[in-house]
């Protein structure tokens, strides 16, 4: 793979610190006028999402990593894995427990999803920021309360609980934030 | 039709263009009331510098009656201001681009402008009081305080850097929570500790003068014969910006060699260029500098600090990605 001085590093370059892959979010240029010249380079780690810091003198060098990120159709699960496909050229992969993490929540059969390679191997899995999904199982509403400020959990078909509005009913199809977890509206 | 590029704007805005105008004529009448004689010095020279940390931009040029020969772009007008001063310039100040090959970020750009001034017969205690005259004319600040080097070390790391060895240094990179580079030298621990844990603090500082350096960081400045010896060098720093750095002149020609040598055998321990000795200016420093003090002055620094700008993009009309 290739590697980067000090005058390539730019933000979104996708690198290697401890053999993880990460992107740089944010550099910074320090040098004392007379002085040594530093780069401080913020690089947000792909698999744990967390943003760390580094400084490096000009003399050195990062290691780039060959990451990329990609649209694919979420297929179905087998309980162990969760498989994509490739719209274009119909390959399929598939993703274990540790990459879909708590998002396997929000995967409905043929949303579009994100997925980031690493060396061909997904490491994230990205739902769509809104999905629209089926309610399983919810108490009824309050008799008389039609719109009142009250909510009350919710499963849905893929197994994720929300908080929704006491006037929603079983059956019925809910738009949700997979950001926040958060319900939005009726679907 | 054709598709132009987007980044053909400037980045200043019209605002920041007076200002900066403003700033350039009030500089001038600063120094015509002084009777300052304003000089223009090249900006191409045969030569560049030996700073181990300095990298002149080259280019070779087709020069009738020299042929094809290399120049390089000044790093600052030091040495041509100096040999007009060895030729018997009186005090002379000069607004000029200055170049710096491999700077570039949220406070550098490659090309920016310098005012640089010297003062004959003054130290480095005198110029400046005239630093803090113009300072405070361009940004209507209260009076600067000063610090030395050594005060504001303890006063931020608990240490005396001049009785500090390589040994101490490395121990007290960890202890303030800084990256070890595994630097070779004690300078490169200076620079470390410098630009990562007490410039910061400066931030909150509105002006201060940092005097007296570790006599390792004396560059052109005299050694000054005190206990330990310090360098006659102070800067200015701004809200934590470095805009000044200035000194009561060294004027020993065997001196300047020492020092130039010293710098290029640094160089060759990093494996970077060995850039030649600039010989017209070792030929005028034979001749005689007059005793004399100078400063730099980062003139965009200034305008970045007076109007506030997070970058220095803010301030140049077209930086070097839009140049």
């Amino acid at each position: 793979m290739a590697t980067y001085n000090m005058n390539q590093v730019k933000v979104g370059l996708r690198i290697l610190v401890d053999g993880e892959p990460c992107v740089i979010t944010d550099t910074d240029f320090v040098k004392p006028g007379k002085g040594q010249a530093f780069t401080k380079i913020k690089y947000r780690n792909y698999r744990t999402d967390r943003i760390n810091e580094m400084t490096l003198k000009s003399s050195d060098s990062v290691e780039g990593a060959n990451v990329v990120e990609h649209e694919m159709q979420y297929l179905y699960s087998d309980g162990d894995m969760w498989y994509f496909m490739d719209q274009e050229t119909f390959e399929q992969i598939g993703a274990g427990t540790d990459v879909v993490g708590d998002n396997a929540q929000w995967l409905k059969e043929e949303d579009l999803c994100m997925i980031t390679l690493d060396n061909g191997n997904p490491i994230v899995v990205v739902p769509p920021n809104f999905v629209v999904l089926q309610i399983v199982e919810t108490d009824p509403g309050v008799r008389g309360d039609t719109s009142g400020g009250g909510s009350k959990p919710a499963v849905l078909e893929t197994g994720a609980t929300v908080r929704v509005p006491l006037f929603v009913q079983e059956g019925e199809k809910i738009k949700v934030d997979t950001r926040t977890g958060e319900y939005v509206s009726r679907a | 039709m054709a598709k132009y590029p987007e980044d053909w704007r400037p980045t200043a805005s019209l605002e920041m263009l007076r200002l900066r105008a403003g700033f350039l004529s009030k500089t001038r009448s600063f120094f015509a009331e002084r009777e300052v004689l304003e000089v223009e010095t090249p900006m191409l020279c045969s030569a560049g510098v030996t700073d181990p940390h300095l990298q002149n931009p080259s280019l070779r040029l087709e020069v009738p009656g020299l042929g094809e020969k290399d120049f390089y772009l000044q790093t600052s007008p030091e040495y041509a201001m100096k040999r007009l001063l060895a030729a018997g310039a009186p005090s002379i100040y000069q607004i000029c681009h200055a170049f710096r090959e491999g700077e570039r970020g949220r406070i550098h750009n490659p090309e920016f402008t310098i005012l640089e001034w010297y003062r004959l017969g003054w130290d480095d205690l005198g110029l400046m009081e005239e630093v803090e005259d113009l300072i405070r004319l361009l940004l209507g600040i209260p009076r600067i305080q000063r610090k030395s080097y050594r005060e504001i070390w303890i006063e931020t790391t608990g240490v005396d850097p001049h009785l500090s060895d390589l040994e101490s240094l490395a121990a007290l990179v960890p202890e303030l929570g800084l990256p070890n580079l595994a630097p070779k030298h004690r300078n490169d621990y200076f620079d470390l500790i410098m630009s990562h844990h007490i410039e910061p603090q400066l931030r909150d500082l509105e002006a201060v003068f940092i005097t007296d350096y570790p006599a390792s960081q004396a560059a052109l400045a005299r050694i000054r014969p005190t206990d330990p010896p310090v360098a006659a060098r102070f800067e200015l720093f701004l809200k934590g910006l470095e805009i000044a750095n200035g000194y009561h002149e060294l004027l020993d020609t065997g001196e300047h060699l020492r020092r130039f040598e010293a710098d290029l055998h640094d160089r060759r321990v990093e494996g970077d260029s060995s850039p030649e000795i600039d010989r017209r200016f070792i030929a005028a420093l034979a001749e005689g500098l007059p005793e004399c003090a100078g400063v730099a002055l980062g003139f965009d620094r200034l305008l970045m600090v007076a109007s506030a700008a997070n970058s220095i993009d803010g301030v140049l009309s077209f930086p070097i990605d839009r140049a």
